[in-house]
């Protein structure tokens, strides 16, 4: 078994240390929010895993017509580290997001269109993986999977849009945004983008370590194939 | 019907798609198992939900959309699991991939008799729904709202049911998968219909009918781009 490239041990310790730093800076450098308070710190890194989420989303419905196109498992494994990598994100996110919103709108769930759509999303993204363990041929596998990977891609931002729609009609409860961005302090802003650039980095290594684990799970696969045969 | 054997395609795609369909609806009207059984099924959920949320007058009103969508979509994928589990059970599908057809017909004709299975339940249900909560369903703005949605569910419903009555889980799998897609639609038929039903503005309920049209073309172009992906062996 071949060990981890050179380029990706790097990545690992960046990703280490641009965390670390990414947290210093949410908490040092970063205002502390006049209404919220320190709460409003989770903000950052809740944008930031939300960002990622949204990638593997993107990269897998894009990953999920190419396998279509070319058969090559090996863009299968690709989506199948982006559906994996989107869903633990955009849970960090709606976790984190709770937190935040416990204080700032005095519950920790609501129906909010992101919040709801990001709930359907993970819904999508359980059926996913359950449809992938129900079958064995590992090339039907592959089908079904950019099939439902598309079907998701293409229904998740209708939801979204339909949820706004139903949220503009009847008038709002709770304040619907809360990250309106209009007035950011530009040390604030810089933390968030900040925050954003070093998780996708983080986004990139686990991506990589992902795809190398299909890989070898592929590899495994093939030689028990062959010891039954 | 045609003029020659070797008539133009489309209309030997036409017949492809309603020749499926007929089978379809031929065994049915011979078996009556798959209607039978959505039908008993969708009586029950109504008369649950009548304990389940003490449906008194005033509930009603708010409720009715909901309390049909809900029954609609659950009986739905009875009948899309059985339609699609009955050509895999005795072989047909693969039967049916042999016939020198464009697969996407017979998706289409599968298609179209999973939906006359949905039309044939709602046009039954709403009648006795509106009879048992004595509220008047017989509205022509509810009923185009219904026909679209269901056009949407079965859209979905028929290419992910061949999807997962290939699985080893089948029947379990299917509204696992479709739920989560099929929002879009279920979100804007409820809304909708409960528009049509409380008298709405047409400006609030014609988003609504927007967003179903648009699911509607989109998901039929998808299922039709990539049906052949489901069935390839």
């Amino acid at each position: 078994m071949p060990s981890q490239p050179r380029a990706l041990q790097l990545l690992n310790i960046l990703s280490a240390l641009l965390l670390a730093a990414a947290a210093i800076m949410v908490f040092t450098y970063a205002p502390t929010e006049k209404v919220m308070g320190e709460v409003q710190k989770v903000f950052y890194f809740h944008v930031a895993t939300a960002w990622v989420g949204m990638l593997g989303f993107i990269v897998a419905a894009v990953v999920a017509i190419i396998y279509l196109r070319t058969k090559d498992l090996k863009w299968d494994a690709i989506g199948l580290a982006a559906v994996e990598i989107s869903l633990v994100f955009f849970f960090v996110a709606i976790f984190l997001g709770s937190i935040w919103a416990r204080p700032a709108w005095g519950t920790w769930w609501t129906w909010e269109p992101r919040l709801t759509t990001a709930a359907i999303l993970e819904m999508v993204y359980l059926a996913y993986l359950l449809l992938r363990q129900g079958l064995e041929d590992p090339e039907r596998r592959a089908r079904f999977g950019a099939v439902y990977t598309i079907l998701g891609g293409l229904s998740v931002p209708l939801t979204f849009i339909s949820i706004r729609i139903f949220r503009t009609i009847h008038p709002v409860i709770i304040g619907t945004g809360g990250s309106e961005k209009m007035n950011m302090e530009p040390a604030m802003l810089t933390t968030m983008f900040f925050s954003i650039f070093v998780f996708s980095i983080i986004f990139v290594t686990l991506f990589w370590h992902r795809i190398r684990l299909g890989q070898y799970a592929e590899k495994i696969e093939h030689l028990k194939l062959k010891l039954s045969q | 019907m045609n003029p020659t054997p070797d008539s133009p395609r489309p209309s030997s795609y036409l017949r492809a798609t309603l020749a499926v369909a007929w089978k379809d609806l031929a065994a049915e009207l011979r078996s009556r198992e798959l209607l039978s059984a959505m039908l008993v099924f969708s009586t029950l959920v109504i008369l649950i939900f009548y304990f389940a949320l003490e449906l008194d007058v005033k509930a009603r009103n708010g409720i009715t959309a909901g309390a049909l969508w809900v029954t609609f979509a659950f009986a739905g994928t009875l009948g899309l699991n059985r339609s699609m589990a009955i050509e895999k059970d005795r072989g047909c599908l693969d039967g049916l991939l042999l016939a020198p057809v464009d697969r996407s017909a017979i998706y289409f004709g599968k298609a179209l008799s999973n939906l006359a299975f949905m039309l044939i339940v709602e046009i039954i249900v709403l009648p006795l729904y509106s009879v048992m909560y004595n509220i008047n369903l017989f509205n022509p703005g509810l009923l185009a709202v219904t026909l679209l949605g269901s056009i949407g569910y079965t859209a979905v419903g028929t290419l992910l049911a061949t999807m997962s009555v290939q699985t080893r889980t089948r029947d379990v799998l299917l509204p696992i998968l479709l739920f989560p897609v099929v929002i879009p639609v279920l979100v804007a038929a409820v809304k909708a219909s409960s528009g049509y039903l409380t008298g709405a503005d047409i400006n609030e309920i014609t988003p609504w009918i927007n967003i179903l049209i648009v699911y509607n073309i989109i998901f039929i172009a998808v299922a039709f781009m990539v049906f052949d992906f489901v069935v390839e062996e």
